[in-house]
């Protein structure tokens, strides 16, 4: 298919116009990130993910290690089932009532993540099959002021964006659980058995359930795609490496820790029905079948903005995600951990689906919303997607044997 | 008041998960210690509970895994977990009793015409090499008249009496539980579950126990 195949409003159109067919043009000053890529600019190339082919068989028993410096549920390859769970607290928490919160929480992940019933445990066989399951914490700024410790300056409601229409019911909170595994009957006990142990403290402010290629239908760590059909998430940091300061926080109460960002991110899978092929790739700035930048052939490939076609129009065109979220500041990258969501469509609809856009960085105010105001700005995806939640939360250090998530703030 | 002996499941094996549970639990939560020698519970957590004074490399009487203990706001509650006797003889646990509660009676449950009741037992014999597993809806440690509320991530504090006379303390964190309603078939003429919290007969079974709110 070719660019003659998308209706053309005028007698020399634009590669816009060419994009959007008639009148689709609506949404674009409107921006938003879906974050099928993230800014880079480091001139050196960036660490890629080397996706890895599992030939052990039954992974059912598969285990994260709990302790260590950081939560293990952040730099961990994404599991195929993500669960993010918003709390509120209930009036009367005080800080020592946190402290009890967060060891009881703390508890249960330790057991439940290693294949082990948590204590009071009512279905201990589910507790039998972990999956790589990882249990990770996040703070809100309601949390940090009622346990008295000092709220980071970005700790709070991202700046409001243009494209957001934001619904309270998919945004903030006082405590974040994500709750991960390959199997997604143990992201549904564990689940249950953290909000038993956490109803006397707080309620639920939202739920959010995402999901990924199944656990061996792809080799680890392979780029996900969302339902829009694209590869999602090829520019990402890769834990392990140099990029390791711009996810890890170095002092404070939140050393070892981090920030997140969950934004939710509504696509209209109607209106991208609409879209032939080539807008479709245009619109990112990366093919379809590969994830590979148009002017490229892999996934990894760097894109080359200064490429132009035989009519003299770039390549990559510059209002694409691509070219939009690319940052002339290496700092503005972020750790992606995104999952799509599918839900039962509304009354007289056939779809309801998105994404779950997770981002863990130091800054979020110096790293994401740099690259979500770009977006913002122009970005021709936002034609389609629509974010209609966000929320940040502040991820505490992991703890050892005997210590507890939140124990630098609590303890 | 029906009392017994009973020497309970002495063919449940002493899992190896059970001691990765006891040194994994929440800080000084699961920590044992002996109260004859006066142990810091906090030094203990890793340990299992001796008898004497604690020589490092002496062998434990009982060791006691997983505890916890159910929250309420008054009356009666329970604490479960399992006992584990890694000696070769028996031990009998033969009284308990613990600052949050004016009593602990050791408790075990029965099905009388077809209901299940709870009814005092006087020790619990802990087979060499074995278990007593205390868990609801079956053998607990019955808090009959609680001190303090029991709330939800705190700990309690249980000193287990044994027959050779030795007690040791055992520190159970407090879990909201919605179960252990069991009937409560004691000595007098009231009915009471594990987790009393609202002051009032709760012997519904499933009932839930409410919440610290």
């Amino acid at each position: 298919m070719s660019d003659d195949a998308s209706p053309s409003p005028s007698p020399s159109p634009s590669r816009r116009q060419l994009l959007v067919g008639g009148g689709a043009v609506a949404g674009w000053g409107a921006a938003l990130a879906l974050g099928v890529d993230a800014a880079v600019a480091a001139p050196a190339p960036a660490p890629v993910p080397v996706p890895s082919q599992d030939t052990g068989g039954l992974r059912g028993a598969s285990t994260v290690e709990f302790h260590g410096t950081h939560q293990a549920g952040v730099a961990v390859v994404p599991q195929a089932h993500s669960t993010f769970v918003a709390l509120d607290l209930v009036d009367g928490v005080d800080r020592a009532a946190l402290g009890r919160l967060m060891r009881l929480l703390t508890d249960d992940a330790r057991r439940l993540t290693q294949g082990l019933p948590a204590l009071a445990d009512t279905e201990p066989e589910l507790a039998r099959r972990p999956a790589r399951l990882t249990v990770t914490f996040g703070f809100g700024p309601g949390l940090v002021a009622r346990a008295g410790g000092e709220v980071p300056g970005w700790l709070g409601p991202l700046p409001s964006f243009g494209v957001d229409r934001l619904e309270e019911g998919w945004s903030d909170g006082d405590l974040l659980l994500e709750i991960a595994s390959d199997d997604s009957v143990t992201v549904a006990h564990t689940v249950r058995m953290l909000l038993k142990d956490a109803r006397s403290f707080a309620g639920v402010r939202w739920v959010q359930q995402g999901f990924r290629d199944a656990y061996g239908s792809v080799p680890a760590g392979t780029s996900m795609r969302n339902l829009f059909g694209q590869v999602d998430g090829t520019v990402n940091l890769v834990p392990g490496t140099p990029d390791d300061d711009l996810v890890w926080i170095g002092n404070g109460w939140l050393a070892g820790g981090t920030s997140v960002v969950i934004r939710r991110i509504a696509m209209n899978l109607e209106t991208w029905d609409e879209l032939d092929r080539p807008g479709r790739e245009q619109s990112v700035g990366r093919r379809l079948d590969t994830g590979a930048p148009l002017t490229g052939t892999r996934e990894h490939d760097e894109p080359d903005f200064a490429a132009l076609d035989a009519v003299g129009f770039p390549v990559i065109p510059e209002f694409s995600h691509v070219a939009r979220a690319r940052s002339a500041d290496p700092r503005e990258r972020f750790l992606r951990r995104g999952y799509n969501y599918d839900l039962p469509p509304r009354p007289g609809a056939i779809s309801e689906s998105g994404l779950v856009f997770v981002s863990f960085q130091a800054d979020p105010v110096a790293q994401f919303v740099p690259v979500q105001r770009r977006l913002d700005e122009l970005d021709l995806l936002n034609t389609w997607t629509t974010p209609i939640g966000s929320a940040v939360f502040a991820v505490p250090p992991g703890c050892e044997e005997g210590g507890f998530v939140g124990e630098t703030l609590l303890g | 008041m029906s009392r017994s002996i009973r020497s309970i499941r002495s063919t449940r094996p002493a899992v190896a998960r059970s001691a990765r549970l006891a040194a994994a639990g929440l800080a000084g939560a699961l920590a044992l210690a002996a109260c004859s020698g006066g142990g810091d519970a906090d030094d203990a957590a890793t340990t299992p509970a001796t008898t004497q004074d604690a020589a490092a490399d002496e062998v434990a009487t009982l060791e006691v895994r997983d505890p916890w203990a159910k929250a309420a706001d008054q009356g009666m509650s329970a604490a479960f977990g399992t006992l584990h006797n890694p000696t070769d003889a028996d031990v009998v646990v033969v009284a308990a009793s613990s600052p949050s509660s004016t009593m602990v009676e050791l408790h075990e449950t029965v099905e009388v015409d077809g209901v299940m009741q709870m009814q005092q037992v006087e020790g619990f014999t802990v087979p060499a090499g074995g278990d007593v597993v205390l868990d609801p809806g079956g053998n607990h440690l019955m808090f009959m008249g609680l001190t303090a509320p029991l709330v939800p991530g705190d700990e309690v504090t249980v000193a287990l009496e044994l027959a050779d006379g030795t007690t040791l303390d055992v520190v159970a964190p407090v879990k909201e539980f919605a179960g252990a309603n069991e009937t409560y078939a004691g000595g007098d003429d009231h009915d009471h579950d594990m987790g009393d919290m609202d002051g009032h007969d709760m012997g519904d079974a499933g009932e839930h126990a409410g919440s610290e709110g």
